[in-house]
């Protein structure tokens, strides 16, 4: 079976500007979202206090209310369904710092009389936690895109490391902004999905990126131009089949995955999608504009050729000499 | 057939694989293995805090009732003695007596001593604060650790986390009553001190504020049981549960539980020397601040035994008695966060994950039969390979694997067939230009080599940064996910590799690309 197959290169840096227009009003929406709507911290940034509860119907949700209300404590309590219709997530800002009050016991005995349930999980992040991780969660993405910054300016040239960079930061934004837009629960497992997400949507640029240079080095009289829209067809099956595998198996985690894992699901699966396309139509343009010369480039490898020619010629004289 | 070096270190790869992966597998008696993480077996989970300015309040406050007991022993005459939370001062009465006070006063440990004509102030040396505090976190680390492992719940974890903070697991809690047991039993104080009834202004009690009882030296205490009831008490105790050497549970007259306790040589002399001078008077019991009992001193107690008799419960008493036996925390904790999960909620995560992973698994595998035939199958076997090669490393660090651990291994099966699609299109790519199949393999994989390395790295780096500023179950993501890619590393590329060399014959032969790499050439 083929997807794919090669015939001629497909002249993708002539769609360039119309990818570059919709990327970048997908990174402002993206920001706007994120500067109106706003993530919806979970409990790990922002604290508090969760408790997962499961019921063997259908959750009386207006009885528990009722319930709630009896105790203090559950006074800014907000009730959500929690996957099924049996289950539902009851949230509240404060969080206990007595080790002797347990919560779900607490919540049991209000919730006496509401039916049969079980008390699932509790979940309680202290707000010096919260913010704790919330500096560490930020200074992780920054670490993350520093080191791969890096690795790729060793492994690349500069004006390689910084297109991917800019990819990458392509992705991540758009990919937090429909997950802010869907009001997902931003906890320690979505900043995961975004760090991992760093790391994964890159291999598909590194694919076409290391195909461009070898254009560069093995042909003297393409322009980049040519050499890039090569390179991108020719890969074409490889960045999109190796984003399929990794999309089929997210897939399932989120389609069988269970409740928990459903915010990481879905973040991942966004931006593998972004991530395959930012490869192919972000971060190829930007390599483009910085307009790599690939003329002088060989010049460059020619003169370097000669001098060390030159060297070797001078040394084996001057060691014949000795001799 | 023909034998290579891949094929062979793939082939020691994969028994390696098996055989440490079956302890796990087969959850057999012995052998490493991999253990669930709290969100998947059940269990409470709690990070905790310590007051350590507490510790510096109670070694104070001991240090107070040393100087009352030296300056009593001695017939010195002191006044004013008062303490807040960093130092305790008071006046030596006859100023030719201050030098005898030198002795006792350079034996405390890490003290200031400020002296201005007669007053003495005692307090403590910055390095030894930060000592004390050090110390109230180790204690507390040990006393949470020893009163666990007497609740007889099955391998309590307790370890330090950061420069301050304690965390707990507990694992296999499995009733609510269990939880608030062990609740109760690590945020007990457990602070037991022998005290004082102020005789002479006890009656007047319930019409004094804290600010009169503080005037005369006291502080008003509530009975255990019943609040409403008050005790004004000297404040500086006559001892405390730090010279305990045990305590058990007994049973008194009326066959109702009691703690039976022991103290130590100093603490039977002081409490010989105290209960001699007041015949007649009340003792106070008090335990965390509150009084459990105030039995009548009818004669001078020697020996140093002692009980405590509160209206418990055979459990009650027993959990108290641990928590007297395992020291009094120096400082109280405080909850910082917690995590706990319910056995069934963490079967069902497990079920859930399962089937993703099975579900992902199949596809993949489906997938690269249909798209690329014998590579693809090539392919497959690396990755089930690779499955056994991370479970088995798991297992032998005996690491523990959490419900983000779990999306690390279903991701694993999407990224560690990347490597092979990568290589397979390329020799798809060689034999388009004309290259024999040999050749093409051959290229392909040396072709490949650099982006696959590169891609994996940087997927690496993401995970390391990850396992570095992640907490708890993120880690577990982190490492599940590092483990993979290093795993596919050795199976889908040189495993692949190694399958290819081994058929060479074959492929020289065969001009059926459709059956090799599924295209027509």
């Amino acid at each position: 079976m083929e997807f794919f197959r090669y015939k001629s290169a497909i002249d993708f840096m002539g769609k360039s500007k119309i990818a570059i227009a919709i990327s970048i009003t997908l990174m402002l929406l993206s920001y706007a979202i994120l500067l109106t709507k706003g993530f919806n911290y979970g409990i790990d940034f922002a604290g508090g206090t969760i408790v997962q509860v499961k019921y063997d119907k259908a959750t009386p949700i207006k009885e528990m209310r009722e319930k709630l209300k009896t105790n203090k404590m559950f006074n800014d309590a907000s009730i959500t369904r929690f996957g099924s219709a049996d289950e539902v997530i009851i949230r509240m800002k404060s969080s206990s710092k007595n080790v002797a009050e347990g919560i779900g016991d607490i919540t049991r005995k209000a919730l006496q009389g509401t039916g049969n349930f079980k008390i699932r999980r509790v979940d309680i992040v202290g707000p010096t936690v919260g913010n704790e991780l919330r500096e560490k969660g930020l200074m992780s993405m920054f670490l993350a895109i520093a080191g791969i910054l890096i690795y790729v300016a060793f492994r690349f040239e500069w004006r390689f490391a910084v297109a991917s960079v800019v990819a990458l930061i392509h992705d991540v934004s758009i990919a937090s902004g429909l997950v802010a837009l869907f009001g997902i629960d931003v906890n320690l497992d979505v900043l995961a999905a975004l760090l991992t997400l760093l790391g994964y949507s890159l291999n598909d640029t590194i694919i076409v990126f290391d195909r461009i240079r070898e254009g560069i080095v093995g042909s003297k009289n393409r322009t980049l131009r040519e050499i890039i829209n090569d390179s991108i067809t020719r890969t074409l099956s490889r960045t999109t089949l190796t984003s399929l595998t990794t999309f089929f198996v997210i897939f399932t985690l989120f389609l069988f995955g269970g409740e928990i894992i459903h915010p990481f699901a879905f973040t991942m699966l966004v931006g593998i999608v972004v991530g395959t396309y930012s490869s192919i139509f972000v971060a190829s343009p930007i390599l483009l504009w910085f307009g790599f010369d690939v003329k002088r480039y060989h010049s460059k490898l020619a003169e370097k050729a000669k001098r060390e020619a030159e060297k070797d010629k001078m040394r084996a004289q001057f060691e014949s000499g000795v001799m | 057939m023909k034998l290579n070096y891949r094929i062979v270190i793939f082939a020691l790869a994969i028994v390696f694989g098996v055989v440490f992966s079956i302890p796990s597998l087969l959850q057999t008696q012995s052998g490493k293995k991999i253990t669930l993480g709290l969100d998947l077996q059940g269990g409470l989970h709690m990070l905790l805090g310590v007051k350590t300015d507490e510790a510096i309040k109670s070694r104070i406050k001991s240090i107070a009732a040393s100087v009352k007991h030296y300056a009593d022993r001695n017939d010195i005459l002191i006044d004013g003695l008062t303490f807040d939370a960093n130092s305790v001062s008071f006046e030596v009465l006859d100023s030719d007596e201050i030098k005898s006070f030198d002795d006792f006063l350079s034996k405390i440990e890490g003290a200031k001593i400020d002296t201005k004509g007669a007053v003495i102030t005692i307090s403590f040396t910055p390095k030894e604060v930060e000592k004390i505090k050090k110390l109230a976190i180790s204690q507390a680390i040990e006393t949470i650790r020893n009163r666990l492992d007497q609740f007889g719940l099955s391998e309590p974890h307790v370890a330090k986390q950061g420069k301050n903070q304690i965390v707990v697991e507990l694992a296999g809690i499995k009733t609510p009553q269990e939880e608030q047991r062990a609740r109760k039993l690590i945020s007990r104080a457990a602070k037991l001190e022998l005290m004082a009834v102020d005789e002479a202004r006890n009656a007047r009690v319930y019409n004094m504020t804290p600010a009169d009882a503080a005037e005369y030296g006291d502080v008003i205490l509530p009975d255990a049981k019943n609040p409403k009831i008050k005790y004004l008490v000297h404040e500086i105790p006559i001892l405390n549960g730090s010279m305990l050497t045990g305590a058990n549970v007994g049973f008194n007259k009326n066959n109702k539980p009691v703690i039976d306790f022991k103290l130590n040589a100093e603490g039977a002399d002081i409490f010989g020397d105290f209960t001699g001078k007041n015949v007649g008077k009340r003792l106070a019991i008090v335990l965390d601040g509150k009084v459990v009992s105030d039995p009548n001193i009818n004669e001078r107690i020697g020996g140093g035994s002692g009980q405590i008799s509160g209206n418990y419960t055979v459990l009650g008493a027993k959990d108290l008695a641990i928590a007297l036996r395992s020291g009094a925390l120096l400082a109280p904790v405080y909850m910082m966060g917690q995590r706990s999960v319910g056995p069934s909620l963490g079967a069902e995560s497990i079920r859930e994950s399962m089937i993703a992973l099975a579900g992902g698994f199949i596809l993949v595998i489906i997938f690269m039969l249909v798209y690329y035939r014998m590579a693809g199958l090539i392919a497959n076997i690396a990755l089930i390979a690779n499955l056994f090669l991370l479970l088995a490393i798991m297992s032998l660090f005996g690491a523990t694997l959490t419900l983000p651990g779990m999306a690390g291994i279903v991701l694993t099966v999407g990224m560690a067939v990347d490597s092979n699609v990568i290589i397979s299109e390329r020799i798809r790519e060689l034999i388009y230009e004309g290259k024999s199949m040999h050749k093409a393999i051959e290229d392909g994989y040396s072709n490949a080599m650099s982006a696959i390395l590169d891609a994996n790295i940087t997927t690496l780096i993401a995970a390391v940064v990850l396992y570095v500023y992640g907490t708890g179950a993120i880690k577990g993501f982190a490492i599940t996910m590092s483990i993979g890619i290093l795993a596919s590393m050795l199976t889908a590329i040189l495993g692949t590799h190694g399958i290819y060399d081994m058929l060479e014959n074959r492929i020289k032969k065969s001009k059926d690309y459709k059956f090799w790499f599924g295209i027509k050439g």
